[in-house]
């Protein structure tokens, strides 16, 4: 009997994990639908980005308040992983407060001191968070695409926050022995007194109830995540890592149309040339994306990355005059739609089939793309190196080469650069009359 | 005015320095056609030795690609690689960002590979080379706001270049709240010069207009034939021509430079 506590943690543990390495798993799944893109090169290049803007925060500082908060949060959530561990530890092995004895009572009460002061500064950001998101009326959490689940979503987790780190302060305020030594009890010895008339028991009673409730909340905390915006504490990391190294206003060339202007212009090329005898029969590559399975893995990968923060769309010139077009509302379509897809392949036995829809038109309207400036106010602006632009482009190419659907004008802006060489109509043979006007 | 072509270079068994990639922009529409000549006035006075392609160059493509036609990019790209290849050229220098970021990023990958500068790299150069000196007693203590462009800015991250030379002006330079990497586009890029804007509450290139008004300029400078229409017209809208000029870096020092 007396293991019982420990059978059950054990079990939450490994169940906590289990559902959480599941869900990761359909997660890489659903990436992997994603066309490859070479992101392997450049590794110092790479690693040094992760270090400084996934690691070290370095984009969220470019707006000082939330960035500030946002640090607090961050690192408050790393470093008090430690003492989750400890946690883990005790409850696995019947123990109590095990690094007591392992790291000395000095460091401890440094350790668990230092903790105590996070999770208060935790939660007090926590609290200025939630008043900006609800209170104060800041235009980026007011947009259409945050009605409904993200706002609650961005609501939950700090609603999380708050509970997980008053059950940790509660937790060491109740913990009578840890009181009495008086280590490292900063601020929770200003809650202790609320427990006084309480009798040992109850105070006991208490203790537990938060250790329990503590642990077993930060496992459903994980398991949230999968189903939030909040996924970006886990994928900035390999989000920052396979980012975009080139200059922002380098496009990448189709290589599919490559090979086929290629053959257009080699007067030796024979267009009715047969396969040659034992070639596989190429399927015609589709030009540019109208669905998720279009896109390249790492547009797939910044979907689930977004954290809904909305920095993009602020900057956007696009939105800020009025526009249908919201880079990050192209971000979480984008990962809506993937959803869908890992949701049907899942009903399916492993394969997708046709729900006939897609990505354009159901999720992402040719308004939005077309009053896309290409101006990467999104991209420098998202804090996870997110490329948004990069979705836009593709699903215009689509659009375009596959749908023939541009705009009109546009359509004559291309007509003219065929035959005359210039978006306006004039003779190829005026180009350098400019230098004789003045 | 004297603008050699890499056809008449080539004639006299010349290799220019630089070849000039004028742009379409900078080849007909009117108001870009001025930057072009003050840029050649710039060459000619500090004795650069170059060429254009004249009716041999076409359309980058750039506006095609942007608005999503790879073909008639690549078909561009190719047309203009072969020609630029068939000169040997190795050095670029354009006034347009959109030329300027697809012949330095873009061709390569399509067998383009050359030296490319925005004009305000390339005076700057000059400078340093102290080939070109520019006087700052013309535009004395005029206030003067930059607009970043895009595809110079964000696009290649070239802030300063632009900035060193208006400060070399004498001008008195003042920054917009949104400005280098945090600049709000005019409005053209992504081949929205080409058509109407989508329906919304206001023109982008309004907005940027407003942004650079709140700075009570006299001079808005640009470094790109499209920004340069954007702001005018935004300058138009708000009906201040009047009070406030929008010139090109190259048009500012021909001015300063009395040329
Ligand atoms: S690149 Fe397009 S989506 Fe991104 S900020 Fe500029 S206009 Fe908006
Ligand atoms: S794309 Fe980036 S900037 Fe935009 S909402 Fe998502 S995380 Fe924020």
């Amino acid at each position: 009997m007396e293991y019982l506590p420990n059978i059950f943690f054990a079990l939450a543990l490994a169940l906590g994990f289990g559902f959480f390495a599941m869900n990761i798993r359909k997660l890489s799944r659903n990436i992997k639908l994603g066309k490859d893109v070479n992101r392997k090169d450049r590794k110092p290049e790479r690693l040094k980005n992760m270090m400084m803007i996934a690691l070290g925060q370095s984009k969220m500082i470019k707006r000082p308040f939330s960035g500030f908060l946002h640090i607090i949060v961050y690192v408050g959530f790393i470093i008090i992983n430690i003492e989750v561990l400890e946690i883990i530890i005790d409850g696995l092995f019947g123990t109590h407060r095990v690094f007591q004895g392992v790291l000395g009572n000095g460091f401890y009460a440094f350790l668990i001191g230092f903790f105590e002061i996070l999770a208060a500064l935790v939660f007090v950001a926590v609290v200025i968070f939630w008043l900006r998101r609800n209170v104060s009326n800041i235009k980026r959490f007011l947009s259409k695409e945050m009605k409904g689940w993200p706002k609650s979503d961005g609501n939950n987790i700090l609603y999380f926050e708050m509970v997980l780190m008053s059950l940790f302060l509660v937790m060491n305020a109740t913990d009578t022995v840890f009181q009495q030594a008086g280590i490292g009890n900063p601020i929770s010895q200003f809650i202790e007194p609320l427990f006084d008339s309480f009798s040992p028991e109850s105070i006991h009673m208490i203790e537990r109830s938060a250790w329990w409730i503590h642990i077993l909340g930060i496992l459903v905390f994980l398991n949230y995540l999968y189903y939030s915006k909040h996924l970006h504490i886990l994928l900035a990391f390999p989000n920052t890592y396979f980012a975009n190294l080139n200059p922002k206003g380098q496009f990448n060339n189709l290589e599919s149309v490559t090979t086929e202007v290629k053959l257009m212009m080699d007067p030796d090329a024979d267009p009715y040339a047969m396969p040659a005898e034992g070639a596989e029969e190429v399927v015609p590559e589709k030009f540019g994306a109208s669905d998720v399975a279009d896109l390249h893995w790492v547009q797939l990968l910044n979907a689930y990355t977004c954290t809904e923060c909305g920095r993009c769309t602020s900057a956007c010139p696009a939105n800020l005059t009025g526009k249908e077009l919201s880079p990050r509302k192209i971000m979480m379509d984008t990962r809506d739609r993937l959803e869908e897809v890992g949701r049907n392949i899942d009903a399916n036995k492993g394969v997708f089939v046709d729900d006939g829809k897609q990505l354009l038109n159901d999720y992402i309207s040719p308004e939005e793309l077309w009053a896309c400036t290409s101006c990467n106010a999104c991209v420098e602006e998202c804090p996870v190196n997110i490329d948004p632009l990069s979705i836009i482009l593709d699903m215009r190419r689509y659009l375009v080469m596959e749908e023939s659907a541009a705009p009109q004008e546009l359509n004559m802006m291309m007509t003219n650069i065929e035959n005359n060489g210039a978006p306006w109509q004039y003779n190829q043979q005026d180009r350098l009359n400019w230098k004789d006007e003045e | 005015m004297i603008v050699p072509t890499m056809a008449e270079m080539m004639a006299q068994g010349k290799q220019p320095e630089v070849l000039f990639w004028v742009g379409a922009a900078g080849s007909y529409d009117d108001r870009a056609k001025k930057i072009s000549r003050a840029f050649v006035k710039i060459l000619h006075q500090a004795n650069v030795d170059f060429a254009v392609l004249g009716t041999e160059e076409s359309s980058t493509g750039d506006a095609a690609k942007r608005a999503g036609n790879e073909f008639l990019f690549q078909m561009q790209a190719m047309m203009n690689i072969e020609v630029l290849n068939g000169y040997e050229v190795k050095k670029i220098v354009t006034c347009d960002p959109h030329s300027f970021n697809t012949l330095k990023n873009e061709y390569p990958e399509l067998g383009g590979k050359y030296e490319v500068f925005h004009h305000t790299q390339f005076i700057q150069n000059l400078i340093s080379e102290g080939r070109l000196k520019i006087d700052d007693t013309t535009l004395k203590g005029k206030r003067v706001t930059f607009h970043d462009p895009c595809y110079l800015g964000r696009a290649n991250d070239v802030y300063e270049s632009p900035r060193e030379l208006i400060k070399r002006l004498g001008v008195n330079l003042t920054e917009m709240k949104r400005n280098k990497s945090t600049a709000l586009c005019c409005g053209a890029g992504g081949a929205q010069m080409f058509k109407d804007a989508e329906k919304g509450d206001k023109e982008v290139n309004v907005l940027r207009t407003e942004d650079a008004l709140e700075t009570k300029p006299q001079i808005i400078a640009t470094g790109c034939p499209y920004c340069n229409t954007m702001m005018t017209d935004g300058i138009k809208f708000k009906e201040k021509e009047a009070e406030v000029e929008v010139k090109d870096i190259a048009e500012l020092i021909a001015e300063a430079n009395n040329l």
